[in-house]
């Protein structure tokens, strides 16, 4: 696995959930590699785990067997507070509710993945900034979630995940609760983020609008992938 | 602690009326805490502050108080003599040999009947306790049934008025003036010739205690010692004014203290369970908030002191709302029965910093107990499911 143009590599993965002492298997070893710079979406059925493979990849979930190196590291034999860091770092999360914190604003928002960081006040609100601008929404920092439309919200999220700079964007359904309009806008965002910050993006989407503006598309059926 | 107050403050005013309630049930607990405290702190003040550190009191050993203390004259006579005892000035042994009994009045209002206490003193008694002024009328005189009454009295008990007259003893006494003695005990006596209250009693020569004033107060010990070695007067007792006071005010003080806590406890318990149950709600309300603050990558600990902080939050503010309430109960004055003496006798609440840390810590450790389970519990959460929770 030296090809040093591959990010992820995913190896014999399998994945089974247990529901009292039932085995529920979810995903049967899996590989693939994702090159770096790619644009990936993962499309399947309902309940075909394609969540559960992004959650794997993410480092928020655990496989049952296999291995999962990302640049270069075995994510899969990290402690959990590793894992937590690793996670902070690496990885930006985009989600289909947007998942913002709704006490906070767009802008404390953002900041949240900062306050792990030992990066100065300044610091902290000059990548807040670039990020907040970057999504086009520089000049909503101070709204809440709620005053703002589920695109922008879906913006402030995107905003919260590049705001650590981390290689590997995670995005599950990001446009699952849009309109087409915000829906499109987002894709273009995603597209940018992906052409100009060269971020890697896995983007797991029932959309075929959404599919057609990665550069790869990868189908999840009964826990095999094709 | 890596996740921001304000997410917690904020999270906390978000849900006002669960925070309302569950501060208000914190309030009430540390406003009964708080005055139980304050209670037994006014007591102590009151009785401990009608002493005087270089003062002396002498009464009969083993008696419990003034009331069952006899002396005669002949030891009274003898131990003025001490040269250790300041001078008056006039000269005189600064000391005073009291006579102290118990009358009953009715009571303004209600005409209950209640003990009040009489004390007949000698002159030199107001040299020795100087926070005793006149604050209407004039001083009784010298061989004479006029007699003088303390604040509370005057203001609780038919018949004090400048004035007017009570009965006891056989007698008439009539009131010429009114005492402030600083909110002392003394503001709860009635106070008369020492030698006219004595024949009236038909004691003439059994007084019930002394007080006299050191020129020194390190000569105490020295002089407690040489009358103790006295055969013919052996059995009288030398305490600190200061001491002696305390002592009286042990029990009484004691008694709030521990009937306080209890009911207290009782309370905080409920209090406790309250805050537990708002902070479950609040834990299952933001499990997704948890799990996505997991995945940017705040660890279980992080979230644990987040809710730990929350729960505290609410225990700390009810605490300041429980001190603010508790705080006016200062203006009220409370009256009890002197259990030496059975006599009425008025306090108040005092507030002191000590009771504000003790309260605030007592909420803080609400706060932390009734909190505990349920930040465990977010703390535990797995990411995946707590993503997957709507
Ligand atoms: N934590 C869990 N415990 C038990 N079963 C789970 C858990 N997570 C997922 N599953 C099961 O695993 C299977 C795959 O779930 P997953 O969420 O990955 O599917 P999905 O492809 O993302 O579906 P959808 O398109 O509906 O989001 C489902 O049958 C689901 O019920
Ligand atoms: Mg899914």
């Amino acid at each position: 696995m030296n090809n040093s143009s591959t990010i992820v590599s995913v190896q014999n993965i399998s994945k089974s959930y247990w529901r009292e002492k039932l085995e529920i298997p979810v995903l049967s070893n899996i590989s693939f590699d994702i090159p770096d710079g790619e644009f990936l979406s993962l499309m399947g059925p309902s309940g075909s785990g394609k969540t559960t493979l992004l959650n794997l990849i993410a480092g928020i979930d655990r496989p049952t067997s296999g291995t999962i190196t990302v640049s270069g590291n075995n994510i899969t034999s990290l402690n959990e507070t590793s894992l937590a860091k690793w996670r902070s770092n690496n990885v930006g999360f985009v989600f289909q509710f947007y998942n913002l914190l709704p006490v906070l604003t767009a802008y404390e928002n953002v900041e949240l993945p900062l306050l792990l960081t030992k990066l100065s006040k300044k610091e902290k609100k000059e990548h807040v900034q670039f990020a907040l601008e970057t999504v086009g929404l520089a000049d909503r920092m101070d709204h809440s979630p709620k005053q703002l439309s589920g695109g922008q919200q879906q913006r402030v999220a995107i905003a919260r995940a590049i705001v650590t700079d981390p290689t590997l964007l995670v995005a599950d359904e990001p446009t699952g609760d849009l309109d087409k309009h915000s829906a499109e806008e987002i894709m273009i965002l995603l597209e940018r983020l992906n052409s100009e910050l060269k971020k890697t993006i896995i983007m797991v989407t029932h959309d075929p609008r959404a599919a057609e503006k990665a550069h790869t598309t990868k189908h999840l059926d009964k826990g095999e992938l094709s | 602690m890596k996740i921001p107050l304000s997410y917690t403050f904020r999270s906390l005013w978000t849900r006002k009326l669960t925070t309302l309630m569950t501060v208000t049930g914190v309030a009430l607990v540390v406003f009964v805490f708080a005055a139980v405290l304050m209670l037994a702190y006014g007591l102590e003040k009151t009785l401990v502050d009608t002493g005087y550190d270089d003062n002396v009191i002498c009464t009969r050993k083993a008696s419990q108080g003034e009331l069952s203390s006899q002396i005669d004259r002949d030891a009274i006579n003898q131990i003025k003599t001490y040269p250790e005892i300041k001078l008056s000035k006039e000269g005189k042994p600064l000391a005073s040999a009291e006579m102290y009994t118990v009358i009953n009045l009715h009571k303004i209002g209600s005409g209950d009947m209640s003990n009040v206490v009489v004390r007949g003193v000698a002159p030199e008694a107001f040299e020795l306790r100087p926070n005793i002024t006149m604050k209407e009328g004039r001083m009784f005189a010298l061989g004479t049934n006029q007699i003088i009454v303390g604040t509370n009295i005057n203001q609780r008990f038919d018949g004090t008025q400048i004035g007017e007259s009570i009965e006891f003893a056989g007698d008439h006494w009539q009131i010429v003036g009114v005492m402030d003695a600083a909110g002392t005990g003394f503001d709860s006596e009635i106070w008369g010739d020492a030698e006219r209250i004595l024949s009236a009693f038909n004691r003439s020569n059994a007084y019930s205690s002394m007080t006299f004033r050191l020129n020194n107060k390190e000569d105490f010990e020295k002089l407690r010692d040489r009358v103790a070695k006295e055969p013919r007067y052996n059995y009288v007792e030398l305490k600190r004014e200061r001491v002696f006071y305390r002592e009286q005010s042990e029990a009484m003080s004691m008694f709030i203290t521990i009937l306080g806590t209890v009911i207290t406890v009782i309370f905080s318990i409920g209090a406790m369970i309250g805050a537990m149950i708002t902070m479950y709600s609040s834990v299952a309300n933001r499990t997704i908030e948890v799990g996505t603050l997991r995945a940017l990558g705040f660890k279980r600990r992080n979230i644990l002191s987040a809710f730990l902080i929350e729960a505290m939050m609410i225990t700390f503010i009810g605490a300041g709302v429980g001190l603010a309430l508790a705080s006016t109960l200062q203006f009220f004055a409370i009256s009890t029965m002197n259990f030496t003496s059975f006599s009425e006798l008025s306090f108040g609440f005092a507030l002191s910093p000590s009771i504000i840390l003790n309260c605030i810590i007592f909420a803080i450790v609400m706060g932390l107990f009734g909190g505990f389970l349920p930040s465990i519990r977010a703390a535990r959460m797995n990411i995946v499911n707590a993503l997957r929770a709507s």
